[in-house]
């Protein structure tokens, strides 16, 4: 494994990845590159999520770190993100060169609807593949209001909601 | 005056990155908050619009930052805010992965990870229905809404097959003369 490897991993990873990195992400990781096992997989996408920031960003973070320290770590995350900001840019300057033309103008806006469909079947989604009980539902919902309905600030949400969770997820065990 | 821009996009979009709790698809709600309501630097349909063709490129949802940035004030404004969005929360990975090599999976970090995923889920739902309201109130709109949450709930398929077809369906109804 050199350096150049795991800059071309996150590039194709990158590149390729149309609609999210989820779950491309392990099948090019483990299945493709055997860079992890299954379970060091799991273990370290977990901790990706319960960071702040983008999962995936991380995940090339804490995956360069791990074999190459900093220098793996800004390989990595320069690998995974040098293919889509060169394609969005791209996309973007198309849009707004022919953002006089009605058929542009209203693909923009059909993608735009669809686009807001996209985050809320992905939650629905997100709901379907975890064990139902009522704290998950109980504390989504409560996310929901405060951020859409009453539009609270995200950290007074988390300062209130991330310890409730916590105590309400121990009590049951 | 554009150098204050720069630097503020870089600093606002670190305190977001810092609240990505969950991911970039997490903290838009708490980003269309601040970019919409309290900056004032991009309009709800802008908003909407730029999380639209970020969903359409590869790659990592957090480019949808990058393209703010790259809509508020070109090359440097997308350098701006693809750092500002990375930087806190890449050096923090970059810390939490050499401890992480010692502790291992501890049981307060499985517990908090339970704890945390309906949160994402919840943020997520709110993301989709602020992006429903600033796409338009038509009903052409809310079906093509509803149509894609349906299909993604449901279909393995890419999102982005709904995505186009909503593209291709707006094109047709806009000849049509119906939007």
């Amino acid at each position: 494994m050199r350096r150049i490897d795991l800059f071309l991993g996150f590039f194709k990873l990158g590149a390729v990845a149309f609609g999210g990195t989820g779950p491309l992400t392990r099948a090019i990781l483990v299945d493709e590159r055997r860079w992890l096992d299954e379970s060091e997989f799991a273990a370290l996408l977990g901790l990706c999520q319960a960071l702040p920031g983008a999962n995936t960003c991380n995940l090339a973070v804490m995956l360069g770190e791990k074999f190459f320290g900093a220098s793996g770590a800004v390989t990595a995350l320069f690998g995974l993100l040098l293919a889509p900001l060169a394609i969005i840019v791209v996309i973007a300057a198309f849009f707004s060169a022919f953002s006089g033309n009605a058929d542009v103008r209203a693909a923009l806006f059909g993608a735009t609807a669809a686009g807001a469909g996209l985050a809320l079947g992905t939650a629905v989604k997100m709901v379907r593949k975890l064990p139902a009980d009522r704290v998950l539902m109980a504390l989504a919902s409560a996310t929901f209001v405060a951020a859409a309905l009453l539009r609270l600030p995200l950290p007074e949400i988390l300062i209130v909601l991330i310890p409730a969770g916590y105590l309400l997820y121990g009590a049951r065990r | 005056m554009k150098d204050d821009l720069l630097g503020a996009i870089f600093l606002r979009f670190a305190g977001i990155s810092l609240l990505a709790v969950g991911g970039a698809m997490a903290v838009l709600p708490e980003a269309h908050r601040q970019i919409v309501g309290e900056a004032h630097w991009l309009t709800d349909a802008q908003f909407a619009e730029n999380f639209a063709i970020a969903q359409t490129a590869p790659g990592p949802n957090v480019i949808v930052f990058s393209l703010f940035g790259w809509t508020l004030a070109g090359f440097p404004g997308l350098v701006a805010a693809t750092l500002g969005i990375l930087a806190p929360a890449s050096l923090l990975a970059f810390g939490a992965a050499r401890l992480v090599r010692q502790a291992g999976e501890a049981p307060w970090l499985v517990r908090l990870k339970k704890a945390l995923a309906p949160l994402a889920i919840g943020l997520m739902a709110a993301n989709g229905y602020l992006l429903a309201l600033a796409a338009d109130s038509g009903a052409f709109a809310l079906a093509l809404t509803l149509g894609t949450t349906v299909f993604v709930a449901v279909s393995q398929r890419s999102p982005l097959w709904a995505m186009g077809a909503g593209a291709l369906l707006a094109v047709f109804a806009g000849r049509a003369g119906w939007i």
